[in-house]
């Protein structure tokens, strides 16, 4: 069966660590937030400004001064910093912040990312994801494993414009988990979503990878 | 000195508007953003305009409303996503657009304002955002060379200013507008509160008064694009989301 939206979140909340710093993209990213394992201090940071963010305000808390980098409204914790949008990405391409978990429409067995714009349709912007994949030490991508016409997101060579070259660490898809090795040369599989059989994932995957469970 | 400090923000653009012009425009969504100084500015009906601003308002708010009056010529943006208006003139070819990452649009005004007209960072090498721009390997990896950007006036909102100029942001309201203030040839300032001078705490300030050219206090809509809450928990329960 493969993995939800919810336990893709639980997945990618493992590569979090005690201390960390970390950047979430939109969608299933922000929902690992919901999933830090106890006894663990992980740093939010907002690339509009802000490290140390807090839940969704209650009603009578809105506060149009603060919000995150999805527009929306949020509340400050006590170790909460401000500060400017250069300062933020200096933090961000200058390697402070430990990981950033993102959507994809595309990965390569390189590394390779694409996630911001489809020729011919409508382009909103790239927004901070060409300054996350290019300065975050580590880089994780949770998406489906197909796109809608069914067809594999996992890639010998992404064939959308790119966000970044080589710089996907790991791939958590609605099948399984693939590392992308260190030296850009291909990927492992290392795990399966419950009741996903190889020949499935073999089948769906365009990528070539070696088998590492 | 003369007071940095004007009655309206329709006196405080005077003079400094001009067909072909290129404002920065602070803030982040609608967070931020002086919205003031946009009014006017769409008020003195200034055409030809680029813009250079992380986000292009929303239809008839922000920098949509000089979409909806056709005063933008271009924009200079890292995204644009929420604006329908914004659509329908890019997709018909009035309007150009020219998207920066994030960061980088954010470090062009950095430098612009610092006097420095180029830099290099590994933000976009290798995507279509190098295609043209100089490349250079240090310590071998590749960056790519960006120029500082300026412009004939910069808007800015901040929360709090002294008479001199010096301010304060709030929160994340803060974002592109430190920044903006440093590379306008002219900067004005909307506030929402003038204080005298010797009442913001010296070691406090963000944007010292010398980048301030005007200063207004404003009112403030403050509209919020997405209204994100929870809900309270039963009084007998403990709250249960906190990280």
């Amino acid at each position: 069966m493969p993995w939800t939206r919810d336990d893709l979140a639980m997945r990618a909340a493992k590569e979090l660590k005690d201390g960390f710093y970390v950047n979430l993209g939109i969608g299933i990213p922000t929902l690992v937030a919901n999933h830090i394992p106890d006894g663990m201090t992980v740093t939010f940071q907002s690339e509009n400004g802000m490290l140390g963010m807090g839940p969704f305000p209650y009603d009578d808390e809105v506060d149009p001064d603060l919000i995150n980098a999805g527009k929306q409204t949020i509340t400050e914790l006590p170790e909460t910093a401000y500060f400017s949008s250069s300062d933020s990405f200096a933090m961000i391409r200058g390697g402070h912040i430990d990981l950033t978990i993102l959507g994809a429409m595309e990965v390569a067995e390189n590394g390779d990312i694409a996630n911001w714009m489809i020729p011919g349709k409508l382009v909103k912007g790239m927004g901070g994801a060409m300054d996350l994949v290019a300065g975050v030490k580590k880089v994780v991508v949770v998406m489906e494993h197909a796109n809608k016409h069914g067809e594999s997101k996992v890639l010998k060579a992404c064939t959308l414009p790119l966000t970044g070259t080589q710089v996907v660490s790991l791939i958590i898809s609605t099948l399984g988990v693939f590392e992308v090795k260190p030296d850009g040369s291909g990927l492992r599989l290392i795990e399966l979503a419950p009741d996903v059989t190889l020949e499935e994932i073999a089948a769906k995957t365009e990528a070539a990878y070696e088998v590492a469970i | 000195m003369a007071s940095k400090i004007y009655p309206d923000a329709k006196s405080a653009l005077e003079g400094l508007t001009f067909d072909g012009m290129t404002v920065m425009a602070g803030g982040f969504g609608l967070c931020g953003i002086p919205e003031n100084l946009i009014a006017a500015l769409r008020d003195t009906g200034t055409t030809g305009i680029t813009a250079i601003s992380n986000n292009a308002g929303v239809d008839g708010f922000g920098l949509g409303a000089l979409l909806n009056t056709r005063q933008i010529k271009k924009m200079i943006s890292s995204y644009v996503g929420e604006n329908k208006e914004f659509e329908r003139q890019y997709l018909s070819g009035e309007l150009e657009l020219e998207f920066n990452p994030q960061g980088t649009l954010a470090e062009r005004i950095r430098a612009g304002g610092a006097g420095i007209p180029g830099f290099y960072t590994a933000t976009g090498v290798g995507t279509l955002v190098a295609e043209g721009k100089e490349l250079k390997e240090f310590n071998g990896k590749t960056y790519v060379l960006e120029t500082g950007l300026v412009a004939d006036l910069s808007i800015v909102k901040a929360w709090k200013a002294d008479e001199r100029g010096n301010l304060i942001f709030r929160k994340t309201a803060r974002n592109f507008n430190p920044m903006m203030a440093t590379a306008g040839k002219v900067c004005v300032v909307e506030v929402e509160e003038i204080v005298p001078v010797g009442s913001l705490d010296p070691d406090s300030i963000h944007t010292p008064g010398v980048y301030v050219d005007r200063l207004i206090q404003g009112t403030f809509e403050k509209r919020i694009e997405q209204r994100t809450v929870r809900q309270r928990a039963p009084e007998t329960a403990a709250a249960g989301t906190e990280n």
